[in-house]
């Protein structure tokens, strides 16, 4: 593209250096970065305490620490990951970059509010940070009820604020993707000419809007509960525990979405570009993310198969848990018959698509188990639940997340990064990741309960596999970090496009200037389209 | 099974094997599907790895007959994992009318139990084997969950409601007992052990124990102790409902609706009695809420089933006469292990 060669205005990196310039900012690219660095402190955070954890969990007698130091471990590695990291992870970074050059933008539609929304997942970041400070909170990152409200003497008021704030940063951000996706498409960018990463980003949007709300109340009723007695789930003031249940799940199941989703528009970005190939089905692809977001409004029941919920709602829960497992089978076949045919290159960012491929396979298919009454009955509430849901955040989402800093890392730094240490790095990341928490799906069937601080002898063998694998798991995370560090500084510079893939972000200079633009870019064919053009890395 | 499969935990009752046999067809199915596409990834990356740098994939439009068939299929088996998972649910959901029941309440952070003919125990539970038994559970606190993974069974112990769980055990021996639902700082430690007996032995253990007198006995004297007595008679003249053979009846209430008089319809007319209000009667009752224990609660709504004659799991029998003078209820009673 002759714009990256001539392009002689300064990147939005060198675009003014002094703090105000970055702290007051309204580029969207400069917020990513801001968001990049505070969810990777997050990360750093919600790690250590996923390290104290499993060295606890080495032996069967729970002699490292304290039960109740133990119980706070695991609650605050949940809140950290969940609500700090994952939550923001790809949409705040990713998405807050890509979005607006994909789709051939200057900004998001309100950049002051984008700006907003990051200071106020801080803001939240520092309640929940100072709760952690002040003695940590020993709920579970599910603050059930009655236990939060009436039993629990930990900070659960304060980490629920920093909970309660850091939603408005994602109801935000959603609604600032879903304003800037309908009205600031370039010209030709049709609907179906958006890539898929646009796509999964929108029906992320939606549910962000649409569910962060109800966790928002939920978490400000137990603040109340606990300071009124306002009666609404301790059932000694007439109220319903199970209620609260029904609440948290409406927003936290279809959380699990905002975490898996844009990962899977990542990884459809992926494909093709190192298939150099249009994705196998597009509207296929497009569409099953809409159904996601959709159906997944209507499972949370499938979280209560056994909290005396009545036998007739567990059915319909169960059913509608199976359908929404239709459009992920659908997303996983189109991915693998894209590979057909096409042109594939073993880089890292590829390496990391094949990983979240087999990773996300696991998770997606354990599911199947889960959504089963009658074997739910079983292993809910066991290992095996810790084993499915990581093997889709952990193994789904941050194989995503580290899949799309590689590939996007050159746009978004303008350097290179070395190829060698990142396609090792993977592969611990796989390795380690697996090694973690297979063992854990068996825990589960023997029926080892999730949250135990000691656990009978029988079990240590295969806790103590898993502890091994999590310090695998460790190194490979801590390796991109040094090396993304390092790269930042010294590394290769990149050109525009240096894998030689489509899209309007690989068309402008790396990193991009602050309008992204020079002139409104014109769109005319689809996305993906490699075969019409002549191939030219960089 | 003609192995021990060490994965999978020992399978003590009538659900351990059609919960397994299920569990093995999903790892079937999955292992397939997992095989399937690992495989196909792994072709297609070696067959179309790029050959030169500046090499583009062929382009190959979707098609409709593959996208059905990829949806169709997953659905069609998705929906049979659907029907297996829920007939077994069904069959754990419906305890036989013959069950033994032993009321459960979970209570930070120990596990009591009380064996209709009036045996209580802490943090163990005999049951003999090859009989269907009916908890019925409770909590004084936080939510816990009964869950013993030898039976394939696990249900939560929800504060101000009962809920119900039942297992026929096809096997003596020791089997553990884990509060699943996280509820503070002893989680871990609220630990027990089921027990399971030979019929005989199971007896001889029922013997054993100091006679405390039944549930049922206990629950008459709370009666007469709370003055209960004074409003519901047994001849209906009182200002309340006789509450003989009330349990098990179709109860009109005032406004027309009728309602089944099951467990959790007793507990709650004694801890919320303005909830549903019997035709015919004012709505005078006070609350006894936080004036009976969990474990009294459960005694009264004992006595008022045995008022009903032949309730079911009452039939072991008692051992021994009411000790004269022995506290109505209250866990300071020695226990019977």
């Amino acid at each position: 593209m002759d714009t990256a060669t001539v392009d002689t205005r300064p990147s939005y990196l060198e675009n003014g250096h002094s703090w105000q310039s970055w702290l007051l900012t309204k580029d969207h690219k400069r917020i990513a970065i801001l968001y990049l660095i505070t969810i990777t402190l997050f990360f750093f955070i919600g790690g250590l305490f996923a390290l104290l954890i499993r060295l606890e969990l080495m032996t069967p007698a729970g002699d490292m620490v304290e039960a109740e130091t133990y119980n706070k471990f695991f609650t605050m590695h949940g809140v950290a990951m969940v609500f700090f990291f994952l939550i923001p992870s790809i949409p705040a970074v990713l998405g807050n970059f890509l979005v607006p050059v994909m789709i051939g933008a200057k900004d998001l539609a309100f950049p002051r509010i984008n700006l907003l929304s990051w200071y106020i997942l801080v803001v939240g970041g520092l309640f929940t940070l100072g709760a952690v400070v002040m003695g940590g909170v020993d709920t579970g990152w599910t603050f059930y009820t009655p236990y939060s409200t009436a039993a629990s003497n930990t900070h659960v008021i304060m980490t629920g604020l920093g909970v309660f704030i850091s939603g408005f940063s994602s109801i935000l951000t959603g609604l600032n993707f879903i304003v800037t996706i309908h009205k600031m498409r370039a010209p030709g960018m049709t609907w179906f000419r958006l890539p898929l990463f646009i796509w999964a980003h929108y029906a992320t949007s939606i549910i962000q809007i649409l569910g962060t709300p109800v966790v928002a109340i939920a978490v400000l009723l137990v603040a109340l509960e606990r300071t009124l007695h306002i009666g609404i789930f301790d059932p000694n003031l007439g109220g319903d525990p199970v209620l609260y249940q029904h609440l948290f799940w409406f927003y936290s199941h279809p959380a699990v979405y905002i975490m898996v989703l844009p990962g899977m528009g990542v990884i459809s970005e992926l494909i093709a570009a190192f298939a150099r190939k249009a994705i196998f089905g597009y509207k296929f692809v497009a569409f099953s993310s809409l159904g996601i977001a959709l159906v997944g409004f209507f499972v949370w029941g499938h979280h209560m198969f056994v909290s005396s919920q009545s036998v007739y709602a567990a059915l319909i829960f169960s059913f509608l848990s199976y359908l929404v497992a239709i459009p992920s089978a659908i997303k996983t076949f189109n991915w693998t018959a894209t590979l057909y045919k096409g042109s594939i290159s073993y880089q890292s960012p590829m390496i990391y698509a094949f990983g979240f491929l087999g990773l996300f396979l696991v998770g997606g298919l354990t599911g199947l188990f889960l959504a089963a009454l009658g074997l739910d009955v079983h292993v809910h509430d066991t290992y095996f639940v810790v084993a499915h849901f990581h093997y889709i955040m952990v193994g789904g989402s941050i194989m995503a997340y580290l899949g799309g800093m590689h590939y996007w890392w050159p746009k978004i730094s303008g350097r290179m990064y070395p190829e060698g240490w990142a396609k090792f790095a993977a592969l611990m990341v796989f390795v380690g990741f697996n090694l973690t928490f297979f063992p854990q799906f068996l825990l589960g069937y023997l029926g080892m309960p999730r949250r135990y601080h000691m656990y009978p002898e029988e079990w240590q063998v295969l806790n103590v596999l898993s502890t091994a694998g999590a310090s695998i798991l460790g190194v490979g995370y801590l390796i991109p970090m040094v090396y993304f560090t390092w790269s930042f500084v010294k590394g290769e510079k990149a050109p525009a496009n240096p894998w030689g893939a489509t899209g309007l972000e690989w068309t402008i200079p790396s990193p991009p200037p602050t309008e992204n633009f020079t002139t409104t870019p014109i769109v005319t064919e689809e996305a993906y389209a490699y075969s019409n053009r002549e191939m030219k890395v960089a | 099974m003609w192995f021990k499969n060490p994965f999978v935990p020992e399978q003590a009752s009538e659900f351990a094997s059609s919960v397994d046999t299920f569990y093995f067809f999903m790892v079937s199915v999955s292992a397939f599907f997992a095989i399937l596409v690992v495989t196909l990834v792994a072709v297609f990356a070696i067959r179309y790895r790029r050959r030169h740098e500046h090499e583009a994939g062929t382009p190959v439009h979707g098609a409709l007959a593959l996208e059905l068939t990829w949806t169709l299929i997953p659905l069609g088996i998705a929906m049979v994992m659907f029907f297996w998972g829920a007939s077994i649910f069904f069959a754990m959901s419906k305890p036989p009318s013959n069950a033994m029941e032993i009321y459960v309440v979970g209570k930070r952070w120990m596990w009591k139990f009380q064996h209709m003919t009036g045996q209580r125990e802490i943090n163990e539970l005999h049951v003999p084997v090859g009989q269907p038994v009916k908890l019925l559970v409770g909590s004084e606190d936080v939510i816990h969950s009964v869950y013993i993974p030898a039976f394939r069974v696990k249900m939560d112990a929800v504060p101000g409601r009962t809920t119900t769980l039942w297992f026929t055990p096809t096997k003596t021996g020791r089997y553990h007992l884990f509060c699943a639902e996280y509820c503070g700082q002893k989680h871990s430690g609220m630990r027990g052990t089921v027990v399971v007996l030979e019929p005989a032995e199971f007896q001889a253990w029922l013997a054993g124990g100091p006679a405390t007198g039944s549930m049922a006995d206990a629950g008459q004297k709370l009666f007469n102790d709370l003055a209960c007595a004074t409003c519901h008679r047994d001849d209906a003249s009182g200002r309340g409902p006789s509450l003989k053979d009330v349990f098990g009846s179709t109860v009109t209430l005032a406004g027309g609706a009728t309602v089944t008089a099951d467990d959790a319809y007793l507990r709650e007319s004694i801890v919320n009695p303005q909830a549903k209000i019997v035709e015919g009667y004012a709505p005078l009752m006070p609350t006894f809420q936080g004036l009976v224990t969990e474990e009294q609660l459960n005694q009264l709504i004992a006595y008022i089933k045995a008022q009903a004659g032949g309730t079911p799991g009452t039939a072991a029998p008692a051992t021994g006469t009411p000790a004269p003078g022995a506290p109505a209820a209250s866990g300071t009673q020695p226990s019977t292990e």
